[in-house]
């Protein structure tokens, strides 16, 4: 790729800053900033959640809440025009024509009532005038060339019928069927599957060279960086810390944020198996199967096999990965071994079968396994106060008095590092990492000798996710804790595990300690699923899912 | 809101660069400024919706100085000295015997009465000397009488016993909007059938949301069998024509304010039901109540702490509507005879009366300006209330 940096910049973002104003107070999101773009560039910009990127990247065209956000100052020349001082009609022909955009969550940004012809079609028509036989054929070019398997079959498609990875593609047909000179990419691939996202950013990367368009590339994940860009902005608190090439940046890094950015990777090697503990979870032949009722009578004429024959066993003070992509079935295992969702087979817990056991049977044993979650935004209730979330499971289980109680809640705080002075608040008021660090303390509250976490670090920053894998670490070594640890984040696997279960389509695909599945895979698919995990390469057809 | 005049000083001007901004920022150090709940945030909101606002202080208004109608409009002084006595007639009711006359409830407009209590000591009366039953035994017209401000004094007085020389002949025996077709007066009517129509619409929607939300609750939480049931029950229940029951029942029993309420409610509990079990249905999936489900908390306890809560946003934005629509199925019941109790102060016979007299405008005007008002008092807090509740709201 050539970069011609004597001609003027295709997008030069001079000086700009963004306030939003609420409630009468004005914040800056983004703090006098200045990027350069050539043509047939990319450019990613890189920070942590609220870093501005986003709000940066969304400047460009003017698709911020205004007048709640303003730029006090600062300008914006694509292609010599001001994108700050044109009305509302210029923009429209600027949006979707010379800059199109492509955003995180494929399933949102496509309409789920219209079919895949007229999304696409729909702005061919509007921004070229072509007639509704024309626009099918460039439609279908277009699918084609997203790659998009027998797209004529596709045309007729809901989004809702389209896979992830299939949904982005049709983003990425929609955003390029103008022929773009800039593509702005917000976080394309962080909803996709590690080898969806590998096929995605191998596609985006192929268009480009086919097209010379230039693409301002908006992402958190530094791996992403490196597999994609040329050059790269690094911002936080609004400001871009540090500018280059992407090999200085990630050799050479200059700014202490960046280098900070770069050592968060989560460290560790994995522990060795513990082949002599007692065994806490064993489970035999277990299956989850949910029937698919057809007719009048609804009779079970098929079955998902959502966890199919699932054999396990995890020993006292150990960590059990199980990684997969989604729809693998690995949450579903974890809810049947904690009984949260009824399953077939044989399970037993510290030596009971608990298989059998009712609802309300189960309830004693509840206090001794339990659960963290991906979102801890999501696992919190919003109304009730962090000291009143952590105290629940002792109110159940326990006949401590309140005052006993509010000690156990401050010890549980002080273990996962907060200050229990601010147990009265809320969970709103609390970032990410401090709210899974609340779910955590809500777990361990209990003394439990199990606990099942559920993508723990998968919805936080790499320097939060780094902090809470040295938190979990820390605590299973004080307390002898058993881990079953459910991720698709392979680095915070083998950070952690100590023996790894690789799952697909509710079965295990291969099996063995964390060592030997990481440096020797056995099988294609784990081989792929840790190519496109670990270095962002797309796996030939036909080995994952597409 | 010292909070807000204070903010503009102390926020740096974001047009400067950062190193000269950082001179110039006055400081402000940390906790400058308090983190907003949620409550406050919607609080805020509901006042910066004007006329909501202001709705609500005229609709409190009303309220509470409808709920003293006894002591605004009242046929019975407030307070009496008779004998050295300090008696109170609004509290308590004194059988004439005690002034010398015979009837079981005292009539003290009556001259008798009147001059034998006024010999004896005093009378304070309330500003209107009516209540909603009370008669006006010497209309200047024939029933019903228009307005008294529509009179000259001579005209007004002309059927007391000596004219204008008459006692009685003062501003206090005025129906300042008229009489109904039996000299009731329509003022005194109209405090009254404010009053009750708002309670009859607090009470119905209390129940009727409570009956909703613990149906709506179950249903959306257990979902399966229970909900299929359920909701095939709502639909038969609400195909049940309400009028014609009412009609039967009507004929059966005397009417009277909770039987109406009771049949009222049997219906229209399940106007919430829907919402809420939406609700529950979006909500029992969420994270922190399968957080919870794993703690092994019992199912009543998370529907009451974790998923009630959020369905409570929804209702609280539904609940002025629901009250709207009780207070016009009572006054529509009442416009078709089939309501309260004949002889009960309702804006629906009002409002019958005015069909019934097109010549005496006074009766379907009132009425008319006293229910408008009421539901659009409602409307625009149920409007306020709505933006205050929407989490997207915001205001630039």
């Amino acid at each position: 790729m050539s970069i011609d940096s004597e001609s003027a910049p295709l997008l030069q973002i001079k000086d700009l800053s963004v306030a939003f104003e609420q409630d009468g107070h004005k914040t800056l999101a983004v703090d006098h900033v200045s990027l350069n773009l050539h043509k047939g560039e990319t450019l990613a910009v890189v920070g942590e959640s609220g870093s501005g990127k986003s709000v940066t990247a969304l400047s460009v065209v003017r698709l911020l809440p205004y007048p709640a956000a303003s730029h006090p100052s600062g300008v914006i020349d694509f292609k010599g025009r001001d994108m700050l001082g044109l009305d509302d009609r210029q923009l429209q022909g600027v949006r979707g024509n010379e800059i199109s955009m492509i955003f995180q969550e494929p399933m949102t940004s496509l309409n789920p009532l219209h079919r895949v012809e007229k999304q696409v079609g729909e702005i061919l028509r509007r921004h070229r005038g072509l007639s509704e036989r024309a626009a099918r054929e460039r439609t279908l070019e277009l699918l084609h060339s997203v790659g998009i398997g027998e797209p004529e079959k596709r045309l007729g498609s809901y989004p809702h019928q389209l896979s992830g990875g299939q949904r982005q593609r049709v983003m990425i047909a929609m955003a390029l069927a103008n022929e773009p000179d800039l593509l702005i990419a917000d976080e394309p691939t962080t909803a996709l599957d590690v080898t969806v996202q590998a096929q995605i950013l191998a596609l985006l990367k192929e268009i480009q060279t086919r097209s010379g368009m230039a693409m301002l590339f908006i992402t958190h994940d530094l791996g992403i960086v490196r597999k994609i860009a040329d050059r790269v902005a690094v911002m936080t608190e609004g400001k871009v810390v540090e500018e280059g090439p992407t090999e200085s940046v990630f050799t050479s890094p200059q700014a202490p944020y960046t280098r900070h950015l770069l050592a968060a990777e989560p460290k560790g090697s994995a522990p060795p198996p513990k082949p002599d503990a007692p065994i806490i979870v064993e489970t035999e032949n277990l299956k989850v199967w949910f029937p698919v009722k057809r007719g009048l009578m609804r009779r079970t004429v098929d079955h998902i096999k959502a966890v199919d024959g699932i054999d396990l066993t995890v020993r006292r003070g150990e960590t059990l990965g199980i990684v997969g992509e989604s729809g693998s079935g690995k949450t579903t295992l974890g809810f049947a071994i904690l009984r949260l969702i009824s399953s077939s087979g044989r399970i037993v817990f510290m030596g009971d079968a608990i298989d059998t056991r009712s609802w309300a049977a189960m309830r004693p044993l509840r206090s001794k396994m339990q659960i963290i979650f991906q979102d801890p935004f999501g696992s919190l209730s919003p109304r009730m106060s962090v000291a009143d979330i952590i105290a629940e499971g002792l109110k159940i289980h326990t006949q401590l008095s309140a005052q006993e109680r509010d000690e156990r809640v401050i010890q549980a705080l002080v273990e996962v590092g907060l200050d229990p002075e601010t147990r009265m608040r809320y969970p709103h008021e609390f970032s990410g990492g401090q709210r899974q660090r609340v779910a955590i303390a809500r777990a361990l509250v209990l003394e439990p000798d199990f606990i099942m976490l559920d993508e723990p670090t998968s919805a936080l920053d790499r320097s939060v996710q780094a902090q809470v894998v040295d938190l979990l670490r820390e605590v299973q070594a004080r307390r002898d804790l058993t881990f079953l640890f459910i991720s698709h984040d392979l680095q915070v696997v083998r950070a952690l595990a100590n023996e790894v279960i690789v799952m697909r389509n509710g079965k295990i695909v291969e099996r063995g300690h964390t060592v030997d599945i990481f440096e020797s895979p056995k099988t294609d698919y784990t081989k792929a699923l840790m190519a496109a995990a670990l270095y962002h390469e797309s796996a030939p057809e036909g080995i994952v899912a597409d | 809101m010292d909070q807000r005049a204070d903010a503009p000083s102390s926020e740096p001007d974001f047009a400067l660069p950062p190193a000269e901004r950082e001179a110039t920022a006055v400081a402000t150090g940390p906790g400058f400024r308090v983190a907003q709940t949620l409550n406050q945030r919607r609080w805020r909101l509901f006042k910066a919706h004007r006329r909501g606002y202001v709705s609500l202080w005229i609709f409190a208004f009303l309220f509470t100085f409808t709920l003293f109608a006894e002591f605004i409009a009242n046929d019975r002084p407030l307070l009496i000295s008779y004998k050295g006595e300090i008696l109170s007639p609004v509290l308590v009711n004194y059988p004439e015997e005690r002034f010398g006359g015979f009837l079981a409830r005292t009539d003290y407009r009556d001259p008798f009465i009147r001059d034998e209590i006024n010999a004896n000591g005093w009378m304070i009366w309330p500003p209107i000397r009516y209540d909603y039953r009370a008669v006006n035994s010497a209309p200047p017209t024939p029933l019903p009488a228009a307005p008294s401000w529509m009179f000259t004094k001579q005209e007004r007085c002309a059927s007391l016993a000596g004219g204008v020389d008459n006692p009685d002949c003062s501003i206090w025996h005025w129906n300042w909007l008229g009489t109904d077709d039996q000299g009731r007066d329509v003022l005194a009517r109209v405090i009254y059938g404010f009053r009750i129509s708002i309670l009859f619409g607090l009470v119905l929607t209390a129940a009727s949301s409570v009956i909703g939300i613990a149906a709506g609750a179950v249903q959306g939480y257990f979902g399966g069998l229970t909900d299929l049931l359920f909701q095939r029950f709502i639909e038969i229940w609400t195909s049940i024509p309400t009028l014609y029951i009412i009609l039967i029942l009507s004929a059966v029993f005397t009417s009277n304010f909770f039987l109406l309420l009771g049949i009222l409610l049997v219906f229209s509990w399940v106007s919430l039901v829907g919402v809420v079990r939406a609700e529950f249905l979006r909500a029992r999936n969420f994270e922190y109540v399968s957080a919870a489900r794993a703690l092994g908390v019992g199912n009543f306890t998370i529907m009451w702490r974790h998923l009630l809560p959020n369905a409570m946003v929804a209702t609280l934005t539904f609940l002025p509507f629901i009250m709207n629509g009780s207070i016009t199925t009572l006054t529509s019941l009442d416009f078709l005879c089939f309501g309260l109790p004949p002889g009960s102060p309702s804006l629906g016979e009002l409002l019958a009366q005015g069909k019934n007299n097109i010549q005496a405008p006074w009766l379907g005007i009132s009425g008319f300006c006293v229910v408008a008002l009421m539901l659009s008092l409602l409307i625009f807090i149920g409007e306020a209330v709505r933006d205050a509740f929407d989490p997207r709201k915001t205001f630039s």
